[in-house]
């Protein structure tokens, strides 16, 4: 019993230190918001130029049902878009990596259709797959699908090569080296990749929603900026970055959940 | 014991290797890693090899394990070719590196070989897992991750993934070469008792002529550029095989035997 009220006193003492590392950051965005707030107040500078954050706050009270209605398919895109681009990449480098052909035949092309720019890309696919959801998903499915191909390409062929020739000596088949090894070996790759797309999902989704859409984030972005309605831009803006973080937390739970051997082991 | 032809000999032999040559690359630029081995491997034997770095040891055991192709002469292990004994799941092999899953805990590690390639016989009269991590010594540790094993362990979890298949022949490439000296002669007190209390056939390659000399029933000298068999030498001693032996002369002996003959493996 002494045992465990020492582990649960140790845990208690390493929640405070986290919270005491982490109080630095707090007081200083408090701080940031106050100076704002104080800079905009004092100066009379007009809301269409900068708002303050209390009007930005206001706009949440407001407006918040606007806000809602437009979250939701942005939500919804980003998701698709997420889920999409990444089984399409996974799927890409697991058949990269059993046959050389493909892997010479189309990493090229992915490659180049990675360096058009995503903006160049949105109208052609808004022409392609008209007004509604499909472009969005599209573009967001399209800007998660390279870091996660290089990356899942990189993680299945981090095994080493005696691991193989174990593999080889207990006559196991291609696909029990892929389920046994080396979708396991690939796991922190993967996740690192995922990272990069849980934040990156959530603007494609707005870039798609600017060009030809009247809801979503994206659409509100461009109505509020034409209308000079900034505490709504802002509130929007906030609301955006809000999703892209709650999509990079529930990434990284996951991570804690998925890999709990250390990575360097491995090799 | 000479080389016979391989169907006379087999009969009691473990492993026959006939008239054996390895070559690398192609014509211009080929390299002849082993020429002209013939051995036979008596049931139940630990025999040791040493050479030169170079000398093709190694290429010798992944040949045995149909890791490496045979240009010429033949391997049998218990009459069967290499890829047939390798699907029979007569031989394990045991590498430098422990090469365990690092996600899996040890006991989940000695269970891989029973996961895989299981269209092939051989796979059920397997060994208890949980017994063979007892035989290594890590009773009470099956549920340990590898990271949280040190690296004497982490190869005691391989050698107990070894034998679950209860193999007739082990082979092991240099083992212990990346553990310190303390850890490796436990080690290899350790292979002992399981040599005798299992009776596998074991074949060890090893750079260190203490450990050749002490573990080896017979000991393979194998010289480079090609590998030949330049000696292969009974190693008997008239006390028991425990750690006083390596301060005896008889034990001292050997080991400068055995240096002798390395010296001459490496000037040719």
């Amino acid at each position: 019993m002494a045992a465990v009220g020492k582990v649960a006193t140790a845990s208690g003492d390493h929640r405070r230190r986290v919270w005491r590392s982490r109080l630095p950051a707090l007081g200083t965005a408090v701080s940031l918001l106050l100076l704002w707030q104080l800079i905009v107040s004092g100066f009379g500078v007009p809301d269409y130029i900068a708002p303050s954050p209390l009007q930005v706050a206001g706009v949440f009270l407001e407006k918040g049902d606007i806000l809602w209605v437009n979250f939701l398919p942005t939500l919804f895109e980003a998701a698709a878009g997420f889920v999409l681009g990444n089984s399409v990449a996974i799927l890409l480098a697991i058949w990269f990596v059993h046959s050389r052909f493909a892997e010479q035949a189309f990493y090229p092309i992915a490659v180049f259709i990675n360096t058009i720019p995503i903006i160049a890309i949105a109208p052609i696919l808004v022409l392609m797959l008209g007004n509604g959801y499909a472009p969005k998903i599209v573009i967001a499915s399209l800007i998660c699908f390279f870091p996660t191909l290089v990356n899942m390409v990189r993680g299945l062929k981090a095994v080493s090569p005696q691991m193989l020739e174990l593999m080889q000596v207990l006559s196991a088949t291609d696909p029990e080296i892929l389920w046994k090894v080396r979708i396991h070996s690939s796991l922190p790759f993967l996740f690192a990749a995922l990272k990069i797309a849980s934040t990156t999902c959530v603007i494609g989704a707005i870039v798609g929603e600017w060009i030809g859409s009247n809801y979503g984030l994206g659409a509100l972005i461009i109505e509020a900026t034409y209308n000079f309605r900034a505490p709504m831009l802002y509130a929007t803006v906030i609301l955006g970055a809000s999703m892209a973080v709650a999509g990079f937390a529930a990434t990284t739970i996951a991570e804690r959940r998925f890999v709990k051997w250390r990575p360097g082991a491995v090799h | 014991m000479q080389a016979g032809s391989v169907s006379g000999n087999s009969e009691n032999s473990a492993i026959s290797i006939d008239g054996l040559a390895v070559r690398f690359g192609e014509p211009p630029d080929r390299i002849t890693a082993l020429e002209d081995i013939s051995i036979e491997v008596p049931e139940a034997s630990l025999i040791t090899m040493v050479g030169p770095s170079g000398c093709g040891k190694s290429t010798l055991l992944r040949a045995i394990a149909d890791l490496v192709e045979a240009d010429q002469g033949a391997i049998r292990v218990f009459g069967r070719t290499p890829e047939q004994a390798r699907r029979a799941r007569d031989f394990s092999f045991v590498f430098q590196e422990s090469t365990l899953l690092p996600w899996r805990t040890a006991i989940e590690n000695v269970l891989l070989p029973l996961e895989v390639g299981q269209r092939n016989e051989g796979i059920e009269k397997h060994a208890e897992p949980a017994e063979l991590l007892a035989l290594v010594g890590l009773a009470g540790r099956e549920d340990a991750l590898p990271h949280e094993l040190s690296g004497g362990m982490q190869q005691r979890v391989s050698i107990a993934r070894a034998l679950v298949c209860r193999p007739r022949v082990l082979l092991m490439d240099e083992p212990f070469g990346a553990l310190d000296e303390i850890t490796r002669d436990k080690l290899n007190e350790e292979l002992l008792r399981i040599w005798k209390e299992t009776g596998t056939t074991i074949m060890f390659v090893t750079h260190s002529v203490p450990e050749a000399a002490y573990l080896g029933q017979k000991c393979l000298v194998l010289s480079r550029h090609p590998g030949r068999v330049l000696e292969f030498l009974d190693v008997e001693y008239s006390a028991p095989r425990n750690p006083e032996l390596r301060d005896t002369l008889e034990f001292v002996q050997v080991t400068g035997r055995l240096r002798q003959l390395l010296g001459q493996a490496g000037r040719s």
